[in-house]
């Protein structure tokens, strides 16, 4: 079967590319696979309400014709909150850092992931802050350099899948800029997961946190997401001693729950219209 | 009087009344004492009226959901008190940037930090006008009794679509826990404004364009045009540009909508000042006080009148320069040690004697200490 042609322009604002992203960055790569997600499940557009923070991959909801919400850092998902509540037709998409998801934003995350509200997040986790200048993050590894790190940072990080998962999110799956065929396969699942889905995409940020850890070239990037990571199923089969370091890609949680504006749709329809007089 | 349409609530209770009565159907917000009654009651009041409540895991969030539901359609409310509205600043500037309709009822409680959170203050009354970064446009209103604080957050729900604009109500632990007797407006006669709307149903590519009122024509998510929406400085489309011309140009846009508007916006009330020879300035609870004294002081045979501004910000610069001139002693009581005074001095300057009358241990102001000041003792 030949592959299948994507018409990338059909959901781009042509007129604001070329984007303000580095060369060598990730984040296309990710945004391209999110783009082949929603051609694939054939979205209407004009439902589809594609909200981010602040950094680098946030800038991204300026490139999609959608309804676009650039938020405050670390806040989308509160944003994005509201809309879902008021619209439940319409398709929430978010994307946004490890550093506005996990950090600042880390609240709203864990919050998200508990009411089990029918939204998608994309975290483009590069291990760093880019917009501001490769200050480290919540995900930055133990020991790897940023501009605020200059002797190795102390910090262990955090696992974002993990953290999804003991939060409550129903769709959890990790994948990488270097496996992007894989990556939009899942993102479309959450998309299509009638609850909070988080979909972690490992990025690469040559410019800083290549640059600071001997990983220059966008390829040695690529190459490191390639070397890194094991396949959940593959890692079945491995000891725990050839599974340390290794970061696991593919579905880590595809569950079901009931979803937040379902059940809030549910109550209104026990308590609708009741007299005022009717004790509260 | 339509009996049915009697209650006997609390301010906070009124307040959430007034919401509902104006349409509100979307409510984001996060515990916090003295304002938590207006949350209890629209956790109840709004899914009988299909509009949704949620209570976030904190008071950033619970303004960030505000936004996103106006956005979506939503008439969006919050409440809070000082920590909270301190919490809310950020997100209030990007309403205020990107023109999102919005509540946001302060209820004003001792500061500054936690201060104390059941008793009365008037010191948010300058956060409430400058409390978020940058220069920005802002609605602040400051009702005095239960029955006008029900009407104020009615007026504060048609000021904020109509100008596209968040509105700050400004209660305090007095009149937001005071209980008083009021009615209800029957809902067929409550006079509702409407955010503009663009001129094409589908396809408009210009959110940021404005009407003759100076308020942009933006669409709401979901209808049909796909747009963005940033706190970035951006054009009449949405995106952000870094062109010095349009910045400036949306900046200047931004404070005109509500400057130009004033007459539309502006409410106050003059009692007893045409004769009066001194005359005091309050507003919100305090002016409760002032009222009485006032009488008092009339009683004894002494020319005194109040004014009272209920729409603090933008300024009443011209009614309370018509109200002072000739006066020869304004008399300032409010919860605080000096703010709204601050913006008085500059408007009166320094022809006529300002009083100052200032409290902050948690006790209202008394009619007797704003009887001394207007006496001299």
């Amino acid at each position: 079967m030949p592959s299948k042609v994507y018409n990338y322009a059909e959901y781009l604002r042509i007129q604001y590319i070329p984007h303000i992203w580095c060369p060598g960055c990730g984040h296309g790569i990710v945004l391209k696979a999110i783009l082949r997600a929603i051609e694939r499940l054939q979205l209407d557009k004009n439902k589809i309400a594609f909200v981010s923070g602040i950094g680098c991959s946030s800038r991204a909801v300026g490139y999609v014709d959608f309804n676009t919400l650039h938020t405050t850092h670390g806040r989308a998902l509160a944003f994005a909150t509201g809309i879902k509540l008021t619209r439940p037709d319409m398709h929430v998409i978010l994307v946004s850092g490890d550093g506005d998801a996990t950090a600042i934003g880390g609240n709203h995350f864990i919050h998200a992931c508990r009411r089990n509200i029918d939204m998608t997040l994309i975290v483009f986790n590069n291990y760093i802050y880019g917009m501001t200048g490769g200050q480290y993050s919540p995900t930055t590894p133990q020991h790897s350099f940023a501009t605020t790190a200059p002797y190795g940072n102390v910090e262990p990080p955090f696992d974002i899948c993990n953290l999804a998962a003991a939060a409550g999110a129903t769709y959890v799956a990790r994948s990488t800029a270097f496996h992007a065929t894989q990556l939009d396969k899942f993102i479309e699942k959450g998309i299509q997961n009638p609850g909070f889905s988080v979909i972690e995409a490992l990025s690469q940020c040559p410019t800083y946190y290549g640059r600071k850890n001997r990983l220059r070239t966008p390829i040695d990037n690529l190459m490191w997401q390639k070397d890194s990571t094991v396949s959940v199923a593959k890692s079945k089969n491995m000891s725990a001693e050839e599974l340390s370091g290794k970061i696991l890609t593919g579905e880590l949680v595809n569950t079901s729950r009931p979803e937040y504006t379902h059940l809030y749709d549910e109550l209104i329809e026990q308590v609708r219209g009741l007299p005022e007089s009717e004790e509260i | 009087m339509n009996t049915k349409r009697v209650r006997f609530v609390q301010g906070n209770e009124a307040c959430a009344l007034g919401a509902i009565d104006a349409g509100c159907n979307f409510f984001g917000g996060y515990p916090i004492s003295p304002s938590s009654e207006i949350a209890e009651q629209l956790s109840a009041l709004l899914p009988r009226h299909e509009g949704k409540f949620i209570q976030m895991e904190d008071e950033i969030g619970a303004m960030g959901a505000v936004i996103g539901a106006a956005l979506a359609g939503a008439k969006s409310m919050t409440a809070t008190s000082g920590p909270g509205f301190s919490l809310k600043q950020e997100n209030l500037g990007m309403a205020c940037m990107a023109e999102v309709p919005c509540v946001i009822v302060n209820v004003m409680r001792g500061g500054p930090s936690t201060g104390a959170p059941t008793s009365p203050a008037q010191a948010d009354v300058l956060q409430a006008r400058w409390g978020t970064h940058g220069d920005h446009p802002i609605i602040v209103t400051a009702p005095t009794t239960v029955q006008e604080i029900y009407h104020e957050s009615i007026r504060a729900f048609n000021l904020a679509e109509r100008f596209r604009n968040p509105v700050v109500l400004l209660l305090d632990e007095i009149n937001g826990h005071m209980r008083e007797k009021i009615e209800l407006c029957d809902p067929a006669e409550i006079e509702l404004w409407h955010r503009p709307k663009p001129p094409v149903d589908k396809n408009w590519e210009r959110p940021y364009e404005r009407n003759e009122e100076g308020v942009p024509l933006i669409p709401n998510f979901g209808t049909g045009s796909r747009f963005h929406v940033t706190g970035l400085d951006h054009g009449l489309t949405g995106f952000p540009t870094g062109d010095p011309k349009i910045r400036q140009a949306l900046h200047h846009a931004l404070i005109a909508k509500i400057e130009d508007n004033r007459p539309l916006i502006l409410k106050n009330e003059a009692y007893m000042v045409d004769d009066a020879e001194s005359l005091i300035i309050a507003y919100g609870s305090t002016a409760r006080s002032a009222r009485r004294a006032a009488d008092i002081l009339r009683k004894e045979g002494r020319k005194v009148g109040l004014f009272r501004p209920l729409t603090l910000f933008p300024t009443p610069e011209e009614d309370i320069l018509r109200a002072a001139a000739g006066k020869k002693l304004i008399v300032v009581p409010e919860m605080n040690l000096g703010q709204y005074v601050l913006v008085l001095r500059r408007i009166l300057g320094r022809d006529i004697p300002i009083i100052q009358v200032n409290r902050t241990d948690g006790d209202p102001i008394t009619p007797d200490q704003i009887i001394a000041a207007v006496q001299g003792r």
